[in-house]
């Protein structure tokens, strides 16, 4: 197994509705999909946003697009015009989760990785 | 087939876009999303002091400027940008586009502000859909109530001959799919296509957020992002369609950056809910069919709900933000000391804010603390606090208070070029629900 950041095998765009983040998560190839089924669970998600997210974290599949949603509520100070953060609308917690540390199996790390 | 463009993803985007979706190439339609949720009580605001006002003035401009190449291509625009007044809004335009004959088409009835205090009377309650909590608790203080009404008005204007079709508060995707409901005489339960019309719509309505603007995948190799391509809908009746831009723009459109748009600002991915029907985006298939072009197929829809979704804005207090820039040596150590000092300044004065937020552009304004410590020798730092107030003299303070900390603070300190910062009213938003038997669109088509 080898460790690596969740911008290496995905990418990803989030946006609001109210004071809700939503952030979609997408595989860059199809082979990391059930890779991010099973190591980006909604719990990793809440820890991993612990300081933003102070609601819960939903997560909704799309095998279709390789890809997972999530809903981070209570992550932005009250959500749009309320919200005194510079990212009121949450445009950046997709790469905020592309930060994530997992691990997965050697063949599957991208030849071009920064650590393989 | 059809080919539907979109020019405008949101009031702020380019202005040119639009005219360059026109002159580029052949399109049957123009869609152009004007509406944020905030953009109608700033309108609503505009019109109170001028009964003129309170509808998007650039689409205007946009008609004028594009006025004969509309008139002689025969193309079909349609647009939100009527706001909160679209009667006058389609005068202006009808003055814009300086032709005679030409249909111009509004659909309103979505402004329900003066219908608050009788729809409450009778039960509905407009219950926030984020806190259960009735609209009487905000009643005094909401600014604008509108109803977001789907394609299918918007199909009917468009059969009534409108070229020009002026909306007051639509939804976004109703913009495209209402075309295709009239071209295609979609029935208003086929619901599989209503859903494909639905996600076209979701797919172009953020403009070239979908067409290599934003888009994170190989973001470095994206070409001629200063040219940008706005999107393409080439639409079949049976549902399918294909995104694409002109030839010779810039931006690029994958499958990766089409799943990008696919999911921003999504919720339940099974349950995409329109006042046309319930879109499943898990059903969607997406295939490269050439060069910046992306097909879907496969897209499967449920029946609509028996509501309206209802954009309420209300007064909710007021906020100021003020910034200023340290420089090395010790930039964040001096923001820091620069936001200990304020706050004490603030305490000491007795001011009461709701909130009071501190960022520090360069370290963790985006991210927080999951971007660890900056580096030590870090060559600057924007110390960034916001208040939030329901008591407008606390926030002016302490937009005095701010300043003077470039010259009696932490040194190396500039950035107030433009003064003191400004004090926002803030205007929330609550969203509700009202029975689709409580509010109806009124469709009108004139000649000019």
């Amino acid at each position: 197994m080898a460790r690596v950041k969740l911008v290496e095998i995905a990418h990803a765009r989030s946006g609001d509705k109210g004071d809700t983040s939503n952030v979609g998560l997408i595989a860059r190839k199809p082979e990391y999909y059930p890779v991010l089924l099973e190591k980006v669970t909604p719990e990793r998600v809440k820890r991993h946003f612990a300081e933003i997210c102070l609601g819960g974290v939903q997560r909704y599949e799309l095998p279709n697009l390789g890809a997972l949603n999530f809903l981070l509520h209570e992550s932005l100070d009250g959500g749009g015009t309320l919200s005194l953060k510079a990212d009121a609308q949450g445009k950046t917690y997709s790469a905020a989760l592309l930060r994530m540390e997992i691990e997965i199996p050697d063949e599957l790390v991208p030849k071009d990785s920064i650590r393989g | 087939m059809i080919r539907i463009a979109n020019g405008q993803g949101f009031w702020g985007d380019s202005l040119e876009a639009p005219l360059e979706q026109i002159r580029r190439g052949p399109l049957d339609y123009l869609t152009l999303d004007y509406l944020a949720e905030v953009t109608m009580s700033i309108l609503q605001k505009q019109r109170s002091r001028d009964p003129r006002a309170g509808y998007a003035r650039d689409f205007v401009e946009m008609i004028g400027r594009g006025a004969l190449d509309i008139a002689s291509s025969g193309l079909k625009i349609v647009a939100n940008a009527g706001g909160v007044n679209p009667d006058t809004c389609r005068e202006a335009v009808a003055k814009a586009i300086n032709h005679r004959g030409t249909r111009i088409g509004v659909v309103s009835g979505d402004n329900i502000l003066d219908r608050l205090d009788d729809l409450i009377g009778r039960g509905v309650a407009l219950k926030s859909m984020d806190t259960g909590e009735p609209l009487e608790s905000i009643r005094s203080r909401v600014q604008s109530a509108n109803v977001y009404f789907g394609g299918e008005a918007i199909a009917y204007a468009l059969a009534q001959g409108a070229q020009i079709v002026i909306t007051g508060r639509t939804t976004d995707t109703g913009l495209v799919l209402g075309p295709m409901m009239y071209e295609f005489g979609w029935k208003a339960d086929e619901w599989d296509k209503l859903a494909a019309g639905t996600i076209a719509g979701h797919t172009v309505e953020c403009g070239a957020q979908c067409t290599g603007g934003n888009c994170q995948v190989d973001w470095q190799t994206i070409p001629d992002m200063a040219s940008i391509g706005y999107p393409i809908v080439e639409a079949e009746p049976d549902g399918t369609f294909v995104i694409t831009k002109h030839p010779g723009t810039g931006g690029r459109i994958t499958v990766a950056s089409i799943k990008e748009q696919l999911l921003y600002e999504m919720g339940d991915p099974r349950e995409y809910i329109t006042p046309d029907c319930i879109a499943d985006f898990t059903s969607i298939q997406l295939e490269q069919v050439g060069p910046d072009r992306v097909r879907f197929s496969g897209i499967r829809g449920k029946p609509s709900t028996d509501f309206y979704k209802v954009s309420i804005s209300y007064s909710a207090g007021f906020k100021a933000i003020g910034a200023l820039m340290y420089s090395w040596p010790d930039a964040y150590a001096k923001a820091k000391a620069a936001d200990a000092i304020l706050r004490q300044r603030l305490d000491r004065l007795g001011l009461r804010f709701d909130a009071v937020r501190t960022e520090f552009g360069g370290v963790n304004a985006c991210h927080g603390s999951l971007a660890g410590e900056p580096a030590p020798d870090i060559a600057e730092v924007m110390l960034r606090v916001g208040v939030r107030s329901n008591d407008r003299a606390a926030v002016e303070r302490f937009t005095k208070e701010i300043a003077p900390l470039a010259l009696n603070g932490p040194p190396t300190v500039t950035g107030l070029g433009s003064g003191r910062p400004k004090v926002e009213e803030i205007v929330a938003y609550w969203p509700a629900l009202i029975p689709k038997t409580e509010a109806s669109p009124e469709i009108s088509v004139e000649e000019t």
